[in-house]
């Protein structure tokens, strides 16, 4: 703001206008300084009120017993404590992680394949292309209700199909052991299309020459694959590995309108714990614990990702 | 197209097998889509045992009971105004930031642009709690404002549009401030109209977002009237429990306007996510 009134005031101006030119620049700078924060005012109010002060009122709110409506009690590093020994809390990292080992090898391999398969010359491939992509634009809660009525036990078309090869299909949804696989198979349908386009924007960027040069020197299709495509494709599937552990730890919608949590707490995970905790049990405190633990695990992991990602991403 | 892999020497059989098993992955794919909408227009469907494909007395009845029974007309109204503010908001907020962070050269701008970055890193079912606590000392429970302002910016948004602000050349701007324009000017009358494409991947993002989100809409919105689709559709969900036909068409009403819109813009929804996937 010092910079504001020294710009105007009129001292300035006269020095500025009998001064050397690197005065001048100085002041030029400040100008588009003041420039800058008026272009930045409209994008940093909001991520400043809604997403940094909430990110630090979480932190203060974490450490105190609260249930939303009354005093707020201090009561230090109580809630983390307490997260850590909770078995509830401990079965909801549980079954996330049980999440992504199912999810990920589905939608990591299905787009590989995939995307390989759209960058040859084949038929209709941007009306395959727009298919694949479709469920990525419905919402999830659209995707959970038309699953949970695939896969509908006695009446769904899916235990329907079953049946008719001779298999007896599962419970889905409404068995303890396949509510996870029910919202796994829900959710790796949804986000396939996504994976595919990133990996075949990834292969598109590929230069021919380099896998020209591997064919004259006599690779075949699955060397070429190996030796000069994948490690090529690193950094897409270093992005695509990244974003889909980051949504992979924050699954909700999916699960609230599939299982709500069950059966018998089968598939609750840590997002929908932080939920409850703090809109059904009245436990602020232990949600918000529970939210930068959450928020910590993330990042460590992308930080490890990231400095992982030396050993076997290669930038073209 | 460059063809990575093509196949130039590899046998035909193998080629048509490749074809035939991308061919039917896609009808699996699109196939839930399609049993939506039959389950829709067959009544009693979640009675029948035996299901068909040609769908049995076809009725509209489902829809006409969606739209009579809940404010299913109000609720997908209040969807729309949300998810076009939300698009126009993240319009205006992105692009003036896109525009410092590439032609504003100032103090700290590489830490702020980092900054920015990281919120996208910060997911907000993280926010849920303190965020219902800020808007409650605010008076925005239960209220549109609620809903639509932790909407108004995204970090993403900032990240595309500097993209392709950068790819926009400086001699124009030059040429402009001989000419006498100013920053404003500039970003009017040269910046905005030189990346329209990613503007129109950016409005197709935000208003996807919006339209398809749940956690806080579900949050902040108590009373029905003001509650936005896909929190309405779960509730369907819990008042028809067998009426399936009802539910899907929920569903089906939900996804037609992602659909027209998905349509029309396919190309901006794909390059979008694939920019996004590029260093």
């Amino acid at each position: 703001m010092t910079a504001t009134s020294e710009t105007t005031s009129p001292t300035a101006r006269t020095v500025a206008a009998i001064a050397p030119r690197d005065t001048l620049r100085r002041r030029r700078g400040r100008t588009t300084t003041l420039w800058a924060l008026a272009f930045l005012l409209p994008s940093a109010v909001p991520l400043i009120l809604f997403t940094l002060v909430p990110m630090a009122g979480a932190g203060w709110i974490s450490l105190h017993e609260w249930n939303l409506i009354g005093d707020m009690e201090w009561v230090g590093l109580a809630n983390y404590a307490d997260l850590l020994t909770d078995p509830a809390t401990r079965a909801a990292f549980g079954h996330t992680l049980y999440y992504l080992a199912g999810y990920l090898p589905l939608v990591f391999v299905g787009g590989l394949f995939l995307a390989l398969a759209l960058n040859t010359a084949l038929r209709g491939r941007s009306l395959l292309r727009g298919v694949y992509f479709l469920p990525v634009v419905t919402s999830w809660i659209v995707v959970a209700l038309v699953w949970r009525w695939l896969l509908n036990p006695s009446i769904g078309v899916v235990n329907w199909t079953l049946a008719l090869v001779g298999i007896d299909g599962p419970g889905w949804w409404t068995d303890p052991a396949w509510s996870m696989p029910s919202i796994i198979l829900a959710s790796a349908w949804k986000d396939l299309g996504f994976v595919m386009v990133i990996l075949l924007a990834g292969l598109q960027s590929i230069p021919v020459e380099l896998v020209e040069a591997a064919r004259v020197d006599g690779a075949g299709w699955w060397r070429r694959l190996v030796s000069v495509v994948l490690p090529l494709l690193s950094p897409s599937t270093f992005f695509v590995l990244v974003i889909s552990l980051i949504n992979g730890f924050q699954v909700f919608d999916q699960v609230y309108a599939m299982t709500g949590g069950g059966p018998n707490g089968s598939s609750d995970v840590v997002v929908l714990r932080i939920h409850s905790l703090a809109f059904r049990y009245g436990e602020a405190g232990d949600a918000s614990a529970l939210s930068w633990l959450l928020f910590v695990v993330v990042l460590a992991i992308t930080l490890v990702q990231v400095r992982g990602q030396r050993r076997w991403v290669t930038y073209a | 197209m460059p063809e990575t892999l093509a196949p130039r020497r590899r046998p035909r059989a193998g080629r048509v097998l490749l074809h035939v098993v991308v061919v039917l992955g896609a009808l699996v794919m699109f196939f839930p889509f399609l049993w939506a909408l039959i389950t829709s227009v067959s009544p009693g469907s979640g009675l029948s045992t035996t299901p068909s494909l040609v769908p049995q007395n076809p009725s509209l009845g489902a829809y006409v009971e969606l739209f009579g029974r809940l404010p299913f007309l109000r609720v997908t109204l209040n969807s729309l105004g949300l998810a076009l503010g939300a698009t126009v908001a993240q319009l205006f907020t992105a692009s003036t930031a896109a525009y410092a962070f590439s032609r504003l050269e100032f103090r700290g701008r590489g830490v702020l642009f980092a900054v920015y970055l990281a919120t996208m890193m910060i997911p907000l079912q993280v926010l849920i709690v303190p965020l219902f606590v800020e808007m409650k000392m605010l008076g925005l429970i239960d209220t549109y404002l609620g809903a639509l302002l932790p909407t108004l910016s995204s970090a993403f948004g900032v990240f595309l549009l500097r993209q392709a602000v950068n790819q926009v050349p400086r001699e124009l701007d030059e040429a402009a401030t001989i000419d006498g324009a100013g920053h404003l000017r500039i970003f009017s009358r040269i910046v905005l109209p030189n990346i329209r494409p990613a503007l129109a991947t950016l409005a197709v993002f935000a208003f996807m977002s919006s339209w398809n989100s749940f956690l806080w809409p579900l949050i902040i919105l108590r009373s029905t009237e003001l509650q936005t689709l896909p929190v309405a559709l779960q509730s369907l969900q819990g008042q028809y429990t067998t009426q399936w036909d009802v539910v899907m068409a929920g569903s089906v009403v939900s996804i037609l306007p992602m659909l027209a819109i998905y349509v029309f813009a396919q190309q901006y929804v794909i390059q979008g996510v694939a920019t996004s996937g590029i260093k």
